[in-house]
C-alpha cells in the first residue's frame, strides 16, 4: 500500500516535457523506479512496459508453437517425405534410416509436438500474450489510472509467466522429450511415467510450468479486477467503461475463479506421479505390472477439474479479443458500437454460463448420460449471447463510414471467423452429434477457428490499432494488409477442409491415417492443408518483421489521437512516461462512443464535459 | 537446394518489405486522405470478392465431398440409432447454414457498402431495443428446438438395456478392452454371460485377468475381430487395462471412452451387413479406386467396418485397428459354431497350473462335454446327408423326420447349457438316423463306433 501511495504522489507532480514527440530517454524524470536500464526494461513496474514484455514473450512462444504445427503438418500432409534436413534442428527426434538416409518423424515426437503446440498456444500465447498484453496496456489507460493497483504484483505476474516459460522451454530439451499426452493431460497417461516417454520428466516440468503460469495469471487477474473496480477516474462509471475494459474484467474474473480449480487437479496429478497417491488411478495394468496398490481413484475426476478451467479458458481467450474488436470496429467504422448495453450483458452472460458448460467436453467420457442433458442445455444457451454479439458487430458496420486499415481489417476478419467457428460449436455442444464428432477433425476445425485464429485476429487487430500507444510509431500498412488477406485466406484453407474430414469421421491426434481404410482417403486435402499452413506461418514471420522494424523505424506518430478515438488512452502524450498523464488525470463526462453523434463534430472524447442540456449517449 | 530456397524466401521478404516502405513514403507525399479513400475502395472490394469466393467455395466443396460426409451420400449410418444422430446433425446444419451465409455476406457486404468515402458520414445508431430483442429471441427459439430434438435422441440412444431385453432373444453382450496399443475382444460364449475378471490376475496367458474359478469364464473366447448378427441389439462393455482409450465405430455413430477401473458401455443395433455396405459403396466413384492396402482390390471390395481408438493413449494411438463384420443370423451362427471351441480357457489354461479344475479329467467339464455332443450331432448330420445322397429309395418322410431330429439336436448342442438335454437329443437323433439307414436296403453304414450316447470319447475335439 505504501508503495502505491508514494508512486501516486510522485506521479501527480507536474512533469517536464511538452508531451509530444520526445524521444525515449528524456521523459522519465521524477520516476525513481525507472532510473536504470534494469528497472525500466527488465523489472519494470510500468504497466505499459509489462504489456510489451507480455506481448514480445507471447510472440516468441507463438513462433515456437506455430513452427511446431508446421512440422507435424508436414508429417500429416507428406508422410513419405524425407525430413532428414530437419535433423540439424531437431536432432534425435528425426529417425534417420541408416541405409536410405531418409528421415522420418517418430510418433513420440509427433505427439510431443501436438501437445506442446496446444499448451503453448492456449496458455502462453492466447492467455498471457493476449489478455496479459492488452489488459496491462489498456486498463489503466482507458479507465484513467496512473498504473495498476499493485505494480509490484503486476511485475511479478510477468516474471512468473517468464519462469513458467523457461521451465517449459527446458522440457523441450529433455532426453525423454517434453510431455506428449495432449494439452489436456488426461491421466492415467499423464500420471504413469511407464505409459509413455513424454510422461516421464517432461510431464513433471509441464506441471511445474503450468503451476507457475497459474500464479502469474492469478497475480495479473487480481490486479486487473481491483484496478478496474477501484481506480477508475472521476466520472468513469461502470457503464461508461469501453467494452475492452468490460471484457478484461470478466476475463480476469473467469481466470480467478477457474484457474485455482485446475491447479488443484495439477497438484493431485503431481501427487499421483510422485507420492504414490491414486486420485485418478484405478485397476491399472501397465508395462507388465498390475498397480495393485494404486486403486480407488477415478480418471474422470481430473477431467472435471481440468474442464472447469478448460471451458472458461476458451472465453478467457476470446473475450479480450471480443473487447478489442468491439473497440476497433467502432472507432474505424466511425460509429458507436451497436447495443453497448446488450454487449455488456452478453459478456456477463457468457461469463456466468461459461462455468456451467464444462462437461460438454466429456459427453462420451463415461459420464452418466443423464448429466449431459444439463450441459447440452447450457451449452446451447451460451450461443444466444454469442449470437447477439455477432449481430451487434454487423450492425456496427451497417451505416458506418468504414476506414480500412490493418486494424479494422483484422477486426472484420475476427467477426467472420467467429461466425464460422461459433456455428460449428452448436453442432458439438449437442451431445447427440458429439457422440460422432467428438475428437474428430470437426472439433479441431471448430476450436481452431473460433478461439485459435479468431483470437489471433483480435490480437492482431489490437496490435495494429494500439501500436502507436505502445511505441509512438505506426506499423507498416502495406505489410499489415498483406498479412491480413494472406492470413484470412490461408486460415480458412487450413481449417475449412478439416470440417469435411471431421464429417467423414477422421479422428484427431493420429500420427498416420494409413492403418484405417476409413481414414486414409484425404491425402490431397492433407497436402493442401499443410501447404496453406506453411504459407500462413511465413505470413506471420512477415508480421514479426513488420513489428520489430516498426518499433525502431516505423512512421512516427505525430497526432495524439490518430484514429479519432474517444477513449482516454488517446489523451496521453505520445510515448507517455510512467504515470501516463503529464498533468492531472482527465475526468470522464460521457460514454465512450460519441462518434458521429453531432453534425459539426466527428467525435467527442470521453473527457469533454457534457454541454448544457446534452444527454449522455448510449441510453 | 534447401539453401537456395532459404535465400529466395529471404530475398522475397526483403523485396516485400522494401515495397511496403516505398508505399508508405508515397502515401505521405500524396496526402493521407486521398490515399485512405482509395484504400477503402480497394479493400472493401477485395472483401466482396473474398466473401463471394468463400461462400461459393463452401457450396461447391460441400457438393464435391458429399460422398464422404456423415449422413450424406453413401455414409448414412449403419446402426439403428445412427439416423437419429445424422438427422440432428442435418437439422443443425440447416439452421447454421442460413446464419452462416447470411452473416458472412452481410458482414462483408455492409463493410463494402459503408466504406469510408468522400463526403459520407456515419449514422449515429447506438441501439435499437426491438431489433436486439428479435435477434436474441430468434436464436433462443432455434436453440430450444435443437436442444429438445438433440436430447430426445440422446436419451433414447444412451438408455441402457432393460432386464426384459436382456432376457430376450434379440440381445447380446460383448466386451472390448483397450490396452496400449490394441483392442482385446471377448465374447461371452454359449452361456451368454461374461465371466468375472480382475486386473491383478492379468498375466501372459490371461490378458484380461479373467477369474478361472468363475465357471462363466470357461466358454468365453477372444476373437480377433468383432462379428455381429444384423438386427440384434448389442451391448458393448467397454474397459481399459491401462490408460484412457475410446471405442469408436465411425459408421455406427458409436463412441465411448474406455476408463480403467470404470466399465462403460454402449448399446447399439447394427442394421447394415458388411456385404450390403459393399454393395452400397460399389455405386460411388470414390469407392471404385484401388484400395491403398490391397491395391489389387477396389476400395468397396476391400471394405470392412473398423474399430478405432479415439482418445489419445500414447505413441501407438493411431494403430489400434480391429475389423468388425456384420453378417446375417445364419452366418453368425456358423461363425459362432466354429469359434466357440477357441475358448481362451480351454486352449490356454486348461490343464496348466493355473487351472482350478485341474483335477477334473479332460473332457469332463460340462462345457467340454457340450462341445463334444455338438461334434457328435454334427457327425450324425453329416453321415445322414451322405446316406440320403446314396439311398435314393429310402422313405422320404422318414428321412425328413430324422433330419429334423438331428437339426434339433444340433441346435440344442449348439446353444444349451444343459448337458443331459444335449445328450438326450443326441441319442434321439442317433436312433432316428439309424432307423433311416436301416430302411429298405441296408447300405454300408458310416463308421459310428465312437458314437455312444452315454460316454464321450476322449478323442473328441474339445
Amino acid at each position: 500500500m505504501a508503495d502505491i501511495n508514494i508512486t501516486e504522489k510522485e506521479l501527480h507532480a507536474p512533469q517536464g516535457g511538452d508531451g509530444h514527440g520526445h524521444g525515449h530517454d528524456d521523459h522519465h524524470h521524477g520516476d525513481k523506479y525507472q532510473s536504470s536500464f534494469i528497472d525500466r526494461y527488465l523489472f519494470s513496474m510500468d504497466h505499459k512496459t509489462i504489456a510489451k514484455q507480455f506481448l514480445i514473450t507471447g510472440m516468441f512462444w507463438a513462433v515456437i508453437g506455430a513452427a511446431m504445427s508446421v512440422i507435424f503438418r508436414l508429417q500429416l500432409g507428406f508422410p513419405d517425405a524425407d525430413l532428414s534436413w530437419l535433423q540439424p534442428l531437431l536432432g534425435g527426434w528425426i529417425d534417420v534410416d541408416p541405409a536410405s538416409g531418409k528421415g522420418t518423424l517418430s510418433p513420440d515426437f509427433y505427439y510431443a509436438l501436438v501437445t506442446m503446440h496446444g499448451t503453448i498456444i492456449v496458455f502462453f500465447v492466447l492467455t498471457a500474450g493476449l489478455s496479459g498484453t492488452f489488459s496491462n496496456l489498456l486498463i489503466p489507460l482507458q479507465i484513467g489510472a496512473r498504473d495498476m493497483a499493485s505494480p509490484l504484483m503486476n511485475m511479478l505476474s510477468y516474471w512468473f509467466f517468464f519462469l513458467a516459460g523457461v521451465i517449459m522451454f527446458i522440457s523441450l530439451f529433455l532426453n525423454t522429450g517434453p510431455f506428449s499426452g495432449g494439452w489436456v493431460a488426461y491421466p492415467p497417461l499423464s500420471a504413469l511415467p511407464q505409459a509413455s516417454d513424454g510422461s516421464k520428466a517432461g510431464m513433471t516440468l509441464w506441471l511445474l510450468a503450468l503451476v507457475f503460469f497459474v500464479v502469474s495469471t492469478l497475480l495479473g487477474g487480481i490486479n486487473y479486477i481491483s484496478t478496474i473496480l477501484n481506480m477508475r477516474t472521476k466520472g468513469m462509471t461502470m457503464f461508461r467503461m469501453p467494452l475492452t475494459i468490460w471484457a478484461f474484467l470478466l476475463t480476469a474474473v473467469l481466470g480467478l475463479l477457474s484457474f485455482p480449480v485446475v491447479t488443484s487437479g495439477f497438484f493431485m496429478l503431481m501427487m499421483d506421479r510422485m507420492l504414490g497417491t491414486s486420485f485418478f488411478l484405478d485397476e491399472i495394468y501397465v508395462a507388465g505390472e498390475a498397480l495393485t496398490d494404486r486403486v480407488g481413484g477415478n480418471a474422470i475426476l481430473y477431467q472435471h477439474l481440468f474442464w472447469f478451467l478448460g471451458h472458461p479458458e476458451v472465453y478467457i481467450i476470446v473475450l479480450p479479443a471480443m473487447g478489442l474488436v468491439s473497440e476497433v470496429l467502432s472507432v474505424h467504422a466511425r460509429k458507436p458500437i451497436f447495443g453497448y448495453k446488450a454487449m455488456v450483458f452478453s459478456i456477463l452472460g457468457i461469463g456466468v454460463l461459461s462455468f456451467l458448460v464444462w462437461a460438454h467436453h466429456m459427453y462420451v467420457s463415461g459420464l452418466n448420460p443423464f448429466i449431459s442433458n444439463i450441459f447440452v442445455l447450457f451449452t446451447l444457451i451460451i450461443a444466444v449471447p454469442s449470437a447477439v454479439k455477432v449481430f451487434n458487430w454487423i450492425a456496427t458496420v451497417w451505416g458506418g463510414n468504414m476506414r480500412y486499415n490493418s486494424a479494422s481489417l483484422f477486426s472484420i476478419g475476427f467477426v467472420s471467423l467467429f461466425i464460422s467457428g461459433g456455428l460449428t460449436g452448436i453442432f458439438l455442444g449437442n451431445a447427440t452429434i458429439d457422440m460422432q464428432q467428438h475428437d474428430t477433425y470437426f472439433v479441431v476445425a471448430h476450436f481452431h477457428t473460433v478461439m485459435g485464429v479468431a483470437a489471433f485476429f483480435g490480437m492482431f487487430s489490437g496490435i495494429y490499432h494500439w501500436f502507436p500507444t505502445m511505441f509512438g510509431r505506426y506499423m507498416n500498412e502495406t505489410l499489415g494488409q498483406i498479412h491480413y488477406w494472406g492470413t484470412l485466406i490461408t486460415a480458412y484453407a487450413v481449417f475449412g477442409p478439416m470440417h469435411y474430414q471431421g464429417m467423414a469421421g477422421i479422428p484427431r491426434r493420429y500420427y498416420s491415417f494409413d492403418t484405417f481404410q476409413a481414414f486414409n482417403q484425404f491425402d490431397t486435402m492433407n497436402q493442401v492443408i499443410t501447404i496453406a499452413a506453411i504459407i500462413a506461418f511465413f505470413l506471420q514471420i512477415l508480421f514479426i518483421i513488420n513489428f520489430f522494424y516498426s518499433i525502431y523505424r516505423g512512421r512516427k506518430q505525430t497526432e495524439q489521437n490518430p484514429w479519432g478515438g474517444t477513449t482516454l488512452e488517446w489523451t496521453v502524450p505520445i510515448n507517455p512516461g510512467h504515470g501516463n498523464w503529464d498533468g492531472p488525470i482527465p475526468e470522464v463526462h460521457r460514454w465512450p462512443y460519441d462518434i458521429s453523434r453531432y453534425e459539426d463534430r466527428e467525435f467527442v472524447m470521453q473527457n469533454e464535459p457534457l454541454a448544457e442540456g446534452e444527454v449522455d449517449g448510449g441510453h | 537446394m534447401t539453401w537456395l530456397l532459404l535465400i529466395i524466401i529471404v530475398l522475397a521478404t526483403v523485396f516485400i518489405v522494401q515495397i511496403a516502405r516505398a508505399r508508405e513514403l508515397a502515401s505521405l507525399v500524396r496526402g493521407e486522405k486521398a490515399e485512405e479513400f482509395e484504400r477503402n475502395n480497394f479493400h472493401a472490394g477485395l472483401g466482396m470478392v473474398f466473401v463471394i469466393g468463400f461462400l461459393l467455395t463452401c457450396i461447391v466443396s460441400f457438393i464435391y465431398y458429399i460422398p464422404y460426409l456423415l449422413g450424406w451420400g453413401p455414409n448414412t449410418a449403419a446402426s439403428l440409432h445412427g439416423p437419429m444422430v445424422d438427422s440432428v446433425f442435418n437439422t443443425t446444419l440447416f439452421f447454421t447454414s442460413i446464419v452462416f451465409f447470411g452473416c458472412q455476406f452481410a458482414l462483408f457486404f455492409f463493410a463494402w457498402k459503408f466504406r469510408g468515402q468522400k463526403g459520407r458520414r456515419a449514422k449515429y445508431w447506438a441501439h435499437d431495443d426491438r431489433l436486439e430483442m428479435i435477434w436474441m429471441l430468434v436464436p433462443a427459439i432455434i436453440m430450444t428446438f435443437l436442444v429438445v430434438s438433440g436430447l430426445q435422441a440422446w436419451n433414447e440412444i444412451m438408455a441402457d438395456v432393460t432386464p426384459e431385453e436382456v432376457a430376450g432373444e434379440d440381445y447380446m453382450e460383448i466386451e472390448a478392452t483397450g490396452m496400449q496399443f490394441a483392442w482385446l475382444l471377448r465374447y461371452p460364449g454359449r452361456d451368454q454371460k461374461l465371466g468375472t475378471k480382475h486386473f491383478t490376475k492379468i498375466d501372459g496367458t490371461n490378458p484380461l485377468g479373467q477369474d478361472w474359478t468363475d465357471k462363466k469364464n470357461i466358454d468365453d473366447f477372444h476373437p480377433s475381430e468383432i462379428v455381429l448378427p444384423v438386427g440384434k441389439k448389442v451391448r458393448v462393455r467397454i474397459n481399459s487395462r491401462d490408460v484412457l482409450h475410446n471405442f469408436y465405430l465411425p459408421q455406427f455413430r458409436v463412441k465411448m471412452d474406455a476408463v480403467p477401473g470404470m466399465p462403460t458401455y454402449f448399446v447399439f443395433t447394427p442394421v447394415v451387413t458388411s456385404d450390403s455396405m459393399r454393395n452400397r459403396y460399389k455405386n460411388y466413384d470414390n469407392w471404385n479406386i484401388p484400395d491403398k492396402q490391397n491395391p489389387d482390390k477396389k476400395r468397396w471390395e476391400a471394405f470392412e467396418y473398423e474399430l478405432a481408438c479415439a482418445e489419445l493413449c500414447g505413441r501407438g494411438h493411431y494403430s489400434m485397428r480391429r475389423v468388425l463384420k456384420v453378417v446375417t443370423l445364419e452366418e453368425y451362427a456358423e461363425w459362432f459354431d466354429g469359434i466357440e471351441a477357441t475358448s481362451h480357457y480351454l486352449n490356454n489354461v486348461r490343464g496348466t497350473d493355473k487351472d482350478p479344475f485341474k483335477d477334473v479329467e479332460k473332457g469332463q467339464l460340462d462345457f467340454e462335454q457340450l462341445l463334444a455332443q455338438k461334434e457328435i450331432v454334427k457327425a450324425e448330420l453329416a453321415s445322414l446327408q451322405e446316406a440320403m445322397a446314396a439311398a435314393a429309395g429310402a422313405s422320404l418322410s422318414k428321412m425328413e423326420e430324422a433330419e429334423a431330429k438331428v437339426l434339433a439336436a444340433l441346435k440344442i448342442a449348439r446353444t444349451t447349457l444343459d448337458v443331459d438335454a444335449a445328450k438326450k437329443a443326441a441319442a434321439d437323433a442317433k436312433a432316428a438316423t439309424m432307423s433311416v439307414l436301416a430302411q429298405p436296403e441296408p447300405i454300408e453304414a458310416p463308421v459310428m463306433d465312437s458314437v455312444t450316447t452315454n460316454t464321450v470319447s476322449e478323442e473328441q475335439p474339445s
